[in-house]
This record gives C-alpha cells, sequence and structure tokens, in this order.
C-alpha cells in the first residue's frame, strides 16, 4: 500500500508579469537566480532538505523552460519509484474543462494526485521565493498543537504590514482572525503563502467551495476552514525569506548574494541548494581580467573585468569589457570594450563588440514605468545586439536587433525596443 | 548495442608519488571539476555502450564514492549498467589482479553472460573524448582480431613508459615494444582495445592456464604475429596520468582555449558526479589571471596560472601561481604558493610559504581548521 505522511503541491503556474521582459517566455519560478539556480530550486530543494519526498509541480503558464529543468527530478533525489517529482499542467475533462482558475482551484483539480499517495499532510508552496526553510519542523509545530491548518507567517516591519495578508494570534499563535492587505493592520504576521492542511480538512474545504470562482487558499480556503472552527495556527519564521517578484527586488536578491557573508548564505554544507547543472565544467579567466565581489557561474570564459556582479553559467564577456552591479544569466555572450551598469542580460542574449548601456539620464520608461525603473537596463533572452550599441538607464532591449534599428546606435534613457519573431 | 565495455581502474603508480597515497589513480580529481575515470565513462556512454565494468584494486574505496551512483554517466538501466569489480575471495579464487589480463580473467562471467559480440577496453586514467564507435568500425573493416587504439607523439614526447608501436601502410601492428629502452617508434599504444568479445574470452582462458597474467606482454605481444592486430590512430587530445609530471601538465592543459572549449563546449559533454557547490564566488582585493576556478571556491587573494578545483577557499592577500589546489583545500591569509600540487582536503595555514623552486612540489598539510566560511 502506498502511504506518505506528506506530500508538497508547489504552485508554479504564474506568470510574475512583474519580472517583465523575464517572464515572457517562461513562468516566473523558472527564472534564473543567483548563477546558476532557478528559482523554484528553492522550494524543491526545501522539500528534499526536509524529508518531503513527493512533490506535485502546478504549471500552466509558458511551462517548457520548467519542464525541462525538472525532468525526472534527478538534480533533487526526486527520480523516485513512488512518490518524486510530477509536473502536473491543466487537462481536458468529459465536461466543464478549465485553466486553473487560482490557487485551490488548481490543486482542487488534482485532487486524484493527491489522493493516490494517502496522505496525512498536504504541504502548499508557491515557487516564487528565495529562503531555505525546514518544512519538517513546520509539520511538527503542526501536530504539537493539534492543527488543522497551520500557515507559515514572518513578522514585518508594521508600515509594510499593509502589502501582505495578515494573520492575528493569541499568545499560543493560534490564528483568532485575519485581514488581507489591511489599511490598519492589527499585527505585523505576514502569511508566506505556505500553508500545511490536514489532508481530510484541505479535501473537504476544498471540494465544498469547488464552484466557487477562482478559488484561491487566502480568499476561500483558510477562512472557509477558520469559519468552519477548524484550529489554525501561525507557524513564524524568522529566516531570509526574499519576494523577487518584481525587477528591483529580483535584482537586490540576487545582490545580496556576493556580499562577504550573505545573509542569505548559499555555501552552507548542511542546506544544499540542487539545480539542474550538474556536469558544469570550471569557469577561465583571461590574462587581463579581474572579478571583485562577484560570483560566477560554471564554465564561464572571462577575459573582461566584472565588478559587484552575478555571473551565470557558461557565459562569455569579451576583453576589455567592464561590467558593474549587473546579472548576466546563463549562455549569454558579451563582446570586446563593452561597459554595462546595472544591467539585467537574460539567457543566451548575444552582445556585440563596443557596446554601452545604462549611461544616461534617469528618465522613466516609457513603456512600463513601473516594471523597468531604478536604473536598470534589461535585455531580454535571446536577444541579439550588434556592435557599437549604447543604451540610457530603465530601458528594455529585446529580440534580434539590427544596426538600422538603433538610429544613430544610441538608445536614450527610459525607451523599448522590442523586435518580434526570431 | 554491439559492444560491452571494461575499464581497468585497478592501478596504482608510484610515480605519482604522494598523490596516490590517498587513491587510485582513476579517482584523481583533474581539470578542476572531473575525475580521471569521467572521460573513460564518458566515452562508454556517448559511444553508447550500455553494460560497463570498472575493475578496481588499489584503493577502490576511493572510487566507490565517485562511482555510487551510475545515473550521472545514464547507466543503471535495465538494459545495462555500471559493475564495480574488486577481486573476489571464492572456491576458485583467492588472489588479487595479479596484472590486466588477470583482472579479466577473474571476472569471465561478466564476458560470458553478455550477448553483445564485441568488448572495449579502456584505461580509468587517460584524458580523452573518443566515440568508441569509430574503432569497432575500423575493426570489422580490417577484419582485425583486436584493435589497439594509438598515437603518434611529437619528437620530444618521451615514450619510454609507453607500449611502442608499428605498423605496416594497412595499419597492421608489426612490432609491439612495451617501455622500450632503445626508442625506435615514436608511436604509442593508448591502452584502448577493440576485441572479439568470444576471442578475448578464449585468450583470457588460455593466458590464465599458463599462469599469464599481463594484457600486453601475454595477448597483444604474445600473439602478434599469430593474430591480425591492427593500430587505429587517434588524432585528437589525448593524455594518460601517469606521473606527478603528467598529471601537473594535462590539467595546465585546460588553460587553453582549445583545450578547453575541445572538452568544456563540445559536443559531446563529459559528465561527472554532481557536486551541487554553489557559485565560485569573488571577495574584495581579489586578481585572478589565466587560471581556471570551479564551483564552491572562495576566493580573497591573487591566483595566477592556476586551478582551483572545486570548493577550496584562498585567504586574503594569498598569492597563488602555476599551481594545482585540489578540492576542499582551505589556504589561510598571506600565503604565498607556487610550482605547487595542493593536496585535497588540506589546510594550509596563514602565512605558509612554498617558493617553487626546483619542480613540482606536492603539499600534504593537515592543520586543524574551524570553519570553512
Amino acid at each position: 500500500m502506498i502511504k506518505k505522511e506528506m506530500i508538497a503541491m508547489l504552485l508554479a503556474g504564474g506568470q510574475g508579469s512583474r519580472l517583465g521582459i523575464l517572464t515572457s517566455k517562461m513562468a516566473k519560478p523558472a527564472v534564473s537566480f543567483g548563477g546558476k539556480y532557478r528559482i523554484i530550486d528553492f522550494p524543491l530543494s526545501n522539500c528534499v532538505n526536509s524529508g518531503v519526498d513527493t512533490v506535485g509541480v502546478l504549471t500552466q503558464y509558458m511551462p517548457l523552460r520548467l519542464n525541462t529543468h525538472i525532468g525526472i527530478g534527478i538534480p533533487w533525489d526526486l527520480d523516485k519509484n513512488v512518490g518524486g517529482v510530477t509536473v502536473l499542467p491543466p487537462y481536458e475533462k468529459m465536461e466543464g474543462t478549465e485553466w486553473y482558475t487560482g490557487t485551490a482551484n488548481a490543486i482542487y483539480q488534482n485532487m486524484a494526485f493527491m489522493e493516490q499517495y494517502n496522505p496525512d499532510y498536504v504541504l502548499i508552496l508557491s515557487g516564487d521565493h528565495i529562503y531555505k526553510m525546514d518544512y519538517e519542523a513546520m509539520l511538527d509545530f503542526h501536530k504539537e498543537n493539534g492543527a488543522e491548518c497551520t500557515i507559515a507567517v514572518m513578522p514585518v516591519p508594521m508600515e509594510e504590514a499593509k502589502r501582505f495578508g495578515i494573520m492575528i494570534t493569541d499568545e499560543n499563535r493560534k490564528i483568532t482572525d485575519f485581514e488581507e492587505k489591511p489599511e490598519h493592520p492589527r499585527s505585523n504576521l505576514a502569511s508566506m503563502g505556505i500553508y500545511i492542511f490536514n489532508w481530510k480538512t484541505l479535501k473537504e474545504a476544498l471540494i465544498v467551495n469547488a464552484k466557487q470562482p477562482s478559488l484561491d487558499f487566502g480568499k476561500h480556503i483558510i477562512p472557509y476552514c477558520h469559519n468552519q472552527g477548524a484550529p489554525l495556527y501561525a507557524y513564524e519564521f524568522n529566516g531570509y525569506w526574499k519576494d523577487v517578484g518584481t525587477l528591483t527586488s529580483y535584482w537586490e536578491a540576487n545582490m545580496e548574494l556576493i556580499d562577504i557573508v550573505p545573509e542569505f548564505n548559499l555555501y552552507e554544507e548542511y542546506w544544499k541548494i540542487y539545480t539542474n547543472m550538474s556536469a558544469l565544467p570550471p569557469e577561465y579567466f583571461g590574462p587581463e581580467s579581474d572579478a571583485e565581489r562577484t560570483i560566477v557561474g560554471g564554465g564561464s570564459e572571462i577575459y573582461g573585468k566584472v565588478y559587484n556582479s552575478v555571473i551565470g553559467c557558461n557565459c562569455t564577456i569579451g576583453e576589455g569589457t567592464v561590467i558593474r552591479d549587473s546579472i548576466i544569466m546563463n549562455g549569454s555572450v558579451i563582446g570586446k570594450n563593452c561597459r554595462m551598469e546595472k544591467v539585467i542580460m537574460a539567457e543566451d542574449a548575444v552582445v556585440g563588440d563596443g557596446c554601452a548601456f545604462g549611461e544616461g539620464e534617469e528618465v522613466p520608461n516609457e513603456t512600463d514605468p513601473s516594471i523597468y525603473r531604478e536604473g536598470l537596463v534589461v535585455i531580454g533572452d535571446h536577444a541579439v545586439i550588434p556592435n557599437g550599441i549604447s543604451t540610457g538607464k530603465n530601458v528594455l532591449i529585446a529580440g534580434n536587433i539590427s544596426a538600422e534599428d538603433v538610429p544613430g546606435g544610441r538608445l536614450e534613457s527610459g525607451k523599448t525596443l522590442v523586435k518580434e519573431g526570431d | 548495442m554491439r559492444a560491452i565495455g571494461i575499464i581497468l581502474a585497478g592501478g596504482n603508480s608510484n610515480r605519482m608519488r604522494e598523490l596516490s597515497q590517498r587513491r587510485a589513480v582513476a579517482a584523481l580529481p583533474v581539470a578542476g571539476s572531473f575525475f580521471s575515470i569521467d572521460f573513460a565513462l564518458s566515452n562508454m556512454e556517448c559511444s553508447r555502450i550500455q553494460k560497463v565494468a570498472v575493475l578496481t584494486q588499489y584503493n577502490s574505496r576511493s572510487l566507490n564514492d565517485h562511482l555510487s551512483s551510475s545515473k550521472w554517466w545514464n547507466f543503471g538501466r535495465k538494459q545495462g549498467g555500471l559493475y564495480q569489480y574488486t577481486p573476489s575471495y571464492t572456491n576458485e579464487n583467492n588472489s588479487w589482479y595479479r596484472g590486466t589480463a588477470d583482472a579479466m580473467a577473474q571476472n569471465l562471467s561478466f564476458l560470458k553472460e553478455a550477448h553483445e559480440p564485441y568488448v572495449v577496453i579502456a584505461s580509468g586514467d587517460c584524458v580523452y573524448k573518443m566515440d568508441y564507435n569509430k574503432v569497432l568500425e575500423y575493426h570489422i573493416d580490417k577484419g582485425a582480431d583486436i584493435t589497439v587504439v594509438c598515437k603518434d607523439m611529437p619528437e620530444d614526447f618521451n615514450v619510454e613508459r609507453y607500449g611502442t608501436i608499428e605498423t605496416d601502410e594497412d595499419g597492421r601492428i608489426t612490432e609491439f615494444v612495451e617501455k622500450p629502452l632503445v626508442v625506435k617508434y615514436n608511436t604509442i599504444s593508448c591502452g584502448i582495445y577493440v576485441v572479439r568479445r568470444r576471442l578475448l574470452i578464449e585468450l583470457l582462458e588460455q593466458a590464465a592456464s599458463e599462469g599469464r597474467y599481463d594484457f600486453v606482454q601475454d595477448i597483444l605481444i604474445r600473439y602478434k604475429d599469430m593474430k591480425r592486430i591492427y593500430g587505429y590512430k587517434l588524432e585528437t587530445y589525448w593524455s594518460n596520468i601517469a606521473s606527478v609530471e603528467d598529471y601537473f601538465r594535462t590539467n595546465m592543459d585546460f588553460l587553453k582555449p582549445e583545450v578547453r572549449n575541445y572538452f568544456f563546449h563540445e559536443f559531446p559533454e563529459v559528465h561527472t558526479k554532481a557536486s551541487d557547490q554553489p557559485p565560485a564566488k569573488f571577495n574584495v582585493g581579489v586578481s585572478m589571471k589565466n587560471s581556471l576556478v570551479a564551483s564552491g571556491c572562495i576566493v580573497n587573494g591573487s591566483v595566477e596560472n592556476s586551478i582551483l578545483f572545486k570548493h577550496v577557499y584562498v585567504g586574503n592577500n594569498t598569492i597563488i601561481r602555476n599551481s594545482i589546489i585540489m578540492n576542499d583545500a582551505y589556504i589561510g591569509d598571506n600565503a604565498y604558493i607556487e610550482n605547487a600540487i595542493v593536496e585535497s582536503g588540506d589546510t594550509i595555514q596563514a602565512n605558509a610559504y612554498y617558493p617553487g623552486d626546483d619542480g613540482i612540489r606536492i603539499i600534504l598539510e593537515k592543520s586543524e581548521r574551524y570553519n570553512m566560511q
């Protein structure tokens, strides 16, 4: 008989539109992070490190990158005879075929998947955050308190509390009330979107609320459980937990990795982060190269100078090029004598010789000022940029660019140049 | 599939000096991220050979960890697998492997139970990429009994430690001199052989019954005129790790872009056990010149013409020149290291001074260490 004490359901279907061009071709959990990782590596590694060996990954938006990354789960030891990782896309039904219309709806549509493992507990995760967390400790807390649902919470500064779902608890961390993005928060414990449910409780709540449009955990399932009188507890988490939902927070989280002893330390032996990049060769530094306050992924060839930056795997950086405060993702190629400042260069993009990015006035971006801001220059994945192009700040540039697309070879601050097609 | 594979990884070499104290040569880390046996294993994999036996003897434990899972090379299948054979004490046998032929003869069941018609024999201490199917095709074309992969070495290459070969115009081997005193040919055997499985069984049984144990002496050289033994010329990069000098040179070859490109970026990839180290990190005051750095390193000092293997820590103001720093070494602040190989797991204390005056030195140090971070 198959029996798993706790299985995890990882919500990875969202677009994460505030990451702009980075999520134009892949779901947010598949976006690269920290040189060699992808965002989903963090919850997946937390699962195996916590002893959770059965994970359903719910995909919907642009799943190809996620699918190829996860494969059969080898990097996370999730290639198992019973359990392991299973990718769960929406599927056609005899009647009422629908997309995943909400977080809880996605889980509801995969009831049969969960049922086959006969679990006692179900852990609900999202693939949006950078953190290390022991879900087993959370489960212990859940059991000790006889909870039916435990919500991981994190103390946030009171003035920021109004951006989150806030849990109000008694002295035993039992949840007495909660409020979504309150104007006047009564507590600073923000929900992290990580839940442990008793399987019976979850199943009943999902079935009863099945007809609810856009069935959501925070809006429908948790309130339902609370109203039914189920004991709900808040599990306080005090470690590093970073939302990388916007380009600026994404850039900041990457930059935090290059501190001498970063708050979020990838170098700890006892809580490794695993990713699908197993056979990486070492990286090479050329005779005229330089690297300070930088992390570099394997297989890269660095001939230029790199400062305060995060460089991915298998990148090439040409001679005389100087890169500062930038994120260069896997497989990117940068020519000679370029200057780059505060650039986010997505995967497999190519930049010619003698280019300069991020030099100019601070002007808001013309198309998406709320996304491309704080001086960042974003280069889309597989972009090709010819020799001698220079840009200002808050610029988005993507697609196969030719010299004619950039009159005078200069793209002023705030401009967006996206060429569609190949 | 037409062939099964045997990797001879039993050897120890006293020319490896202190480096062989801890491990078999096949378990030596190479080129920052790999082990020497990875090359033969990856070649087997990309030649679509699915059943591979690794014959180990000397310090076989050093290989066990690396081969603890065969999935990194895509073995471990229903149709095939990776088998590690150390000498096994039975009613019929109570001896170590007394030579390469004996090692195979003691594992005849592996050969007998296979159904593939051919066997590819390779050694676990060479750095090269090769599609063994090409040798197999050549072997069949020539109607050979045994095919030996060989390579023309440059004039200045010292072939005295290798088997040297002369072939006729057709490629048939006419002379085979092992470790020649007087060098007549500069074509050497690469230790890679293709042979029909049934013939190999026959030859091994014959040798065993005569108390002969060495594949080169007692089979290749002894049967040179009786069997059709052909040489297949390897034109691409090949290097054998047989001495400290070879080991040093082979690693340093990876500082050349063409070698790096060939092994790291061209198809097929060389596979190795995943180590899940984070990207290497370079702090303030770092200088990197013409060097390779593997994952998991944290660098605070200056590194020039050197290779840092996985998970190496280099302290502040430390200078490393023309050196190889093997896995998990910790080098304290203000140290100076030149022309050296630092053994894996070493802890070099702050202010240590190792000038590179005469040749390559091997640094073995076991100092107390508190914390890597």
